[in-house]
């Protein structure tokens, strides 16, 4: 059945699939806790990927994000009557998967001292940005070489783990700045400092990276402007 | 407001947010009209955040969300 066809059955039930979002978790969490516990299936769905790749922004390894956000759906089915609605669902169960994923770094003990990491934040100063004046464009279609993926996940793997989460989150994941800064339990400022240096950091790695495949992979769509995309 | 290129810089991403007072984008802007390399930092970064955004980039596991529901399925089952 399509995705049309599944929303207009939704729909005609009378569902919750009309809703706002905020609704119809409120709607879900009220019945959960009334003892529809199945309905939990659905209340996490629509937030199982971003558990993921929340987990994964402080693991770096598959199996453990994925061993991290089965946890924190049990812990959060545990403690949905802790939930209070003056936060967003899907930021409260986020904030639980990276405190999770964080335990389990330091409980294997694998924490590596990234020196980065304790850098004050606010000094930016002697950053410099990759220079490359004639590299604007990356067409979409790059992405269909497994080369370009792997490029930009190593990037991200190369950022210390703070930088990580912020451009996990609101750059992969699209959660605004204070649903960003909700999750991981720190201020607005703090997010966009962090995400300044994240970006920046990505740019600096893969804009060389990405204009020396700019001949081999690129060179077909250079009738597309960077610039025009946003 | 004339800035420099270190400031365009320490903007870029406010910038990108569309998250700096009108007075400081203009000059932002007024700065990017005459300073390739800047211009050029700007839409390398923007197109780096419009890649990594793509679904291609970072798939899950393949049956992520079956070993999810049915690990959940588990503890429903077992707590009632």
């Amino acid at each position: 059945m399509t995705k049309t066809a599944l929303n207009a059955e939704a729909h005609s039930k009378g569902s919750l699939a009309d809703q706002s979002p905020a609704a119809r978790d409120a709607e879900l969490i009220a019945r959960i806790l009334a003892g529809e516990r199945e309905l939990f299936h659905e209340l996490v769905r629509p937030y199982e990927k971003s558990l993921y790749f929340a987990a994964f922004s402080v693991l770096q390894n598959e199996q453990d994000a994925e061993d991290a956000a089965q946890e924190t759906v049990l812990k959060a089915l545990k403690n949905l009557h802790r939930f209070r609605a003056e936060s967003k669902f899907s930021t409260w169960l986020v904030s639980i998967a990276i405190n999770e994923a964080r335990a389990r770094l330091r409980h294997a003990r694998v924490l590596k001292l990234e020196s980065v990491d304790s850098a004050p934040e606010e000094d930016d100063s002697g950053f410099t940005p990759s220079v490359i004046s004639d590299w604007r464009e990356v067409p979409l279609e790059a992405l269909e070489r497994k080369e370009v993926r792997e490029l930009l996940q190593k990037a991200i793997a190369r950022l210390p783990e703070i930088y990580r989460e912020v451009l996990l989150l609101r750059d992969v994941e699209e959660f605004s700045i204070a649903e960003t800064a909700s999750a991981l339990g720190v201020n607005e400022g703090v997010v966009k400092t962090r995400l300044l240096r994240a970006r920046l950091m990505m740019q600096k790695i893969l804009a060389p990276q990405l204009a020396s495949k700019r001949g081999g992979l690129f060179g077909l769509f250079r009738g597309k402007a960077g610039g025009s995309w946003f | 407001m004339v800035l420099n290129c270190r400031h365009v810089w320490d903007q870029i991403s406010n910038y990108i947010e569309d998250d700096v007072a009108p007075e400081l984008r203009e000059a932002i802007e007024e700065h990017l009209a005459h300073c390739r390399h800047c211009a050029a930092v700007l839409d390398s970064t923007r197109n780096i955040l419009y890649l990594i955004a793509d679904d291609r980039t970072f798939a899950l596991p393949v049956g992520y969300s079956d070993r999810l529901h049915a690990r959940l399925q588990e503890e429903i089952a077992s707590s009632e």
